[in-house]
Order: C-alpha cells, then structure tokens, then sequence
C-alpha cells in the first residue's frame, strides 16, 4: 500500500485515539516500525489531541501534585512503621488484665453488700414482728398476773367432767373491777368446728348464762377475759359447735366449779 | 524528548519520574476526565485515580500496546467512565453526547487557566461543529466508529476520513 494512501486513511488517527481492533494495532505499530512518515505522523496527530484537552482543562492547582506526589511515592516507597520492641505493649496490655480483674471484684463486691444490706434488712424487719409480738404476750401475761394478783380477786376452780376428767379450769372474778377472766390452759385444744363455752350459772333454780365463746385459736397465754356477770354461784364450760349456743350442751361439759 | 527517552525515565518510579509525567499528561488527562465528569473535585479524584493506575501497571505497559499517550489516555477515560457509572447515571454517557468540549469554554470553567491556553482556545473556536461533534464522542468519550455513524447520522465508511479531515484542520490551526 502507498504510504501517503495508508496515512490519508484516517487509521493513525483512531490508532492514537485508542479505537483500533489490536489485530489492525498491531498493522500499525508493523507500518511505523518500518515508515518514518508514519511515525512522524502519528507523533503529529498525538500532538494535535494533548494540546486540544489541555486547551480547554479547568484550572489544575499545585495541590493535586503534591497529593499524588506523596500517594505514589510514599504509598510504594521507604518509609517503613518502626515495629514497637520491649516491654511497652505488653505493660498496656497486664494494665487492660489488671483493670478488667478489677473491675469485676469491684462488682462482685458491690453485689455482696447489696445482698448483705437486703439481708440486714429483712432480718431487721424479723426481729421488729418479733418484738411486737412479744411486746403484746408481755402486756397480755402482764394484765393476767394483776388479775390473779389482785386482792379483789375470787379465784373458782373448775373441775374435769365425765367427758374429759383429766381438764380443769379457773375462773377469776374481781369484784372490785367487774371483770372476770378464765384460764383454759388445763382444758384440750378445742376439735375443729368446735368451741368452749363459758356460762355463769345461779343454782336455784338453775340458769346458764353465756358469758363467752372462747377464740383459742387465738395466741395467748390461756387467760381470757369473758363478760362480767355479778352474783354468779357457779362457772361452766361446755364444749360447743363453732359461734356458740344459746343453752348449754350438757353432754359436753367439760369443766365445773361452784364459787 | 521522544516517547522512547520519556519511558526511559519514567520506568525508574521516582520522584523525577513523577514529577516528568505529572508535567507533560496531567493537565491533558484532566480535560478529558473533565470533559466526561463535569465537576472539578470528582475529576480531581479521578486524575489522582489514573496516576495511581499509570504508577502500578507501569511495567505491563510497552509499545507493542501502542502510543504510551494512548495508554494513558484509556485508563483516563475507562476511569472517568466508571466514575460516572458508579454515581448512577445510567447510560450517562450517551447522555452526554450532545454536550462536547468546547462548551466547557463557553461555560468558564477555565476561566482561572494558564494565558498560554487562550491562543489555542480560539482556534478551537474556528473549527467545524462537525469537527468538534466527531473528535468529542471519538477521542474525548471513547466512542466506536460505529457508534460515532449512528450519534451523527453519518455513513460508517466516511467516519474514518471525515475524522482524519477534521485533525488536519486541528494540526493547521495548531501547526503542528
């Protein structure tokens, strides 16, 4: 082919445009190997195109350069990180151990007296239930010993019964103070359902009057006070369904004493 | 300084060796980068980009590949072209076609560069819109010819010539 035809083709252009099959590249490179004119042309064409995207480039600032400047040559250059030598790492490292142990015995201890305190507390709360229990039983054996104490006091003792011979009871009345107690600690614990009774009784003729159904499920010592009744001649008690009766059930009584 | 004295230099990866390659492609790699992104930083990324490219693979290069201009001048725009995909403008690209360098002259961005620039702006200015069209979507956006024909509804087998009238025109007004 005419060299003047081959250049006037348009191929030299595309070739340094980068728009060539490598199959016709490799034609050119082949051309301009062996063609001055081609090489000089091609090195014209190239010319042509830089000037031209450089004509129309916006303002490029120094900036850029030093930028890239250090990106590639410090990326792939010398400057090498000094690996770290001796103690120093593994100080940083016993310090993090030492502050973690730390830190979960600090914790562990502030769940403990947390507990203790709840502990303490509780306990506390215990002992306040038990002091007013005892507070009430010592004010309650307090005010049974003044009864029995008490120089205006009767003392009647009752008797066991045929259906329970081994009980006994007292009955204490004041006569100063109207009040009269009785004292169930000989009698059996009352069955389930039932309950004691206590009748104050005039002999002639005979006549029962309730003065009160027992609560002995009730914490006390056994000394209950029941209601007053003046000139009783003598003291009952039978054992009765739950809430009381209105005469007493002769067959259950337990206990029996003439003032 | 030929081609062949500039790889010489270039292939030692020095600060010389950047500082050559920064002077004589930084600047035409930028407006062709430019020319496709339109945006100052993001073409400043991607100069940074393609230098990053040129260092790396400076040694698969050699002239069996063609023009080291060439070579360079692919990466700038396969770079560019990435860039523009990866902001999601789909066939943005092609988008683009009607927008070409000289309206980067008439919008100002330049207007900060160098005197020495301005002489050759003008001449720029005389050439055909034709001419303008065709280097723009082949040189500048990578087109085929193919894709030139059917852009510019010219026939295929013209392409070649038209274009090669049109950087004779280029040379004339540059004399070189």
């Amino acid at each position: 082919m005419d060299i003047t035809e081959y250049i006037g083709s348009g191929i030299l252009e595309l070739y340094v445009f980068g728009r060539l099959s490598d199959e016709e590249m490799r034609d050119v490179n082949q051309m301009a190997g062996e063609h001055a004119e081609v090489r000089d042309e091609i090195v014209s064409i190239e010319k042509a195109v830089i000037s031209l995207s450089y004509s129309f480039a916006p303002y490029l600032s120094a900036e850029n350069y030093e930028r890239i400047r250090k990106q590639l040559l410090e990326k792939h250059g010398v400057v090498e990180m000094k690996p770290k030598r001796g103690m120093s790492p593994w100080i940083g490292w016993a310090a993090a151990i030492l502050l973690m142990f730390g830190l979960a015995y600090q914790y562990y201890e502030y769940n403990e007296v947390t507990k203790e305190v709840q502990s303490v507390t509780k306990e506390r709360g215990k002992f306040e239930q038990m002091v007013a229990a005892l507070e009430i039983k010592n004010s309650e054996n307090e005010k049974a010993l003044s009864v029995i104490r008490d120089k205006f006091s009767t003392v009647v003792p009752l008797e066991g019964q045929a259906v329970a011979p081994e009980a006994y009871a007292k009955v204490y009345v004041n006569t100063s103070k109207k009040e009269i107690f009785v004292d169930v600690s000989g009698l059996p614990p009352a069955p389930a359902g039932k309950v004691y009774q206590v009748w104050a009784l005039k002999l002639d003729p005979l006549t029962p009057t309730s003065i009160g159904v027992l609560d002995t499920t009730a914490k006390t010592n056994g000394i209950l006070q029941v209601d007053n009744f003046d000139q009783a001649e003598a003291f009952g008690i039978t054992l009765e369904p739950e809430g009381g009766s209105a005469t007493p059930t002769l067959e259950q009584l337990y206990a029996l004493g003439k003032v | 300084m030929t081609q062949e004295e500039l790889l010489e230099q270039i292939y030692k990866k020095d600060g010389r060796a950047f500082t050559l390659l920064y002077d004589m492609y930084s600047k035409s790699l930028y407006g062709i980068i430019f020319n496709i992104l339109r945006d100052k930083e993001e073409s400043e990324d991607v100069l940074q980009e393609v230098f990053v490219k040129i260092w790396k693979n400076i040694d698969s290069y050699n002239t069996s590949k063609g023009r080291f201009f060439t070579w360079i001048l692919n990466i700038a725009r396969n770079s560019s072209i990435d860039k523009l995909r990866s902001k999601g403008h789909n066939n943005s690209l092609k988008n683009l076609s009607a927008d070409n360098f000289v309206h980067i002259l008439d919008n100002n961005f330049t207007a900060t560069s160098k005197i020495d620039a301005i002489g050759i702006r003008d001449f720029i200015r005389k050439l055909k819109p034709k001419c303008i069209r065709l280097i723009d979507l082949l040189f500048f956006k990578g087109y085929t010819q193919q894709e030139a024909s059917e852009e510019l509804e010219l026939p295929l087998g013209t392409i070649k010539t038209q274009n090669r009238n049109c950087i004779k025109d280029l040379r004339t007004l540059l004399q070189v």
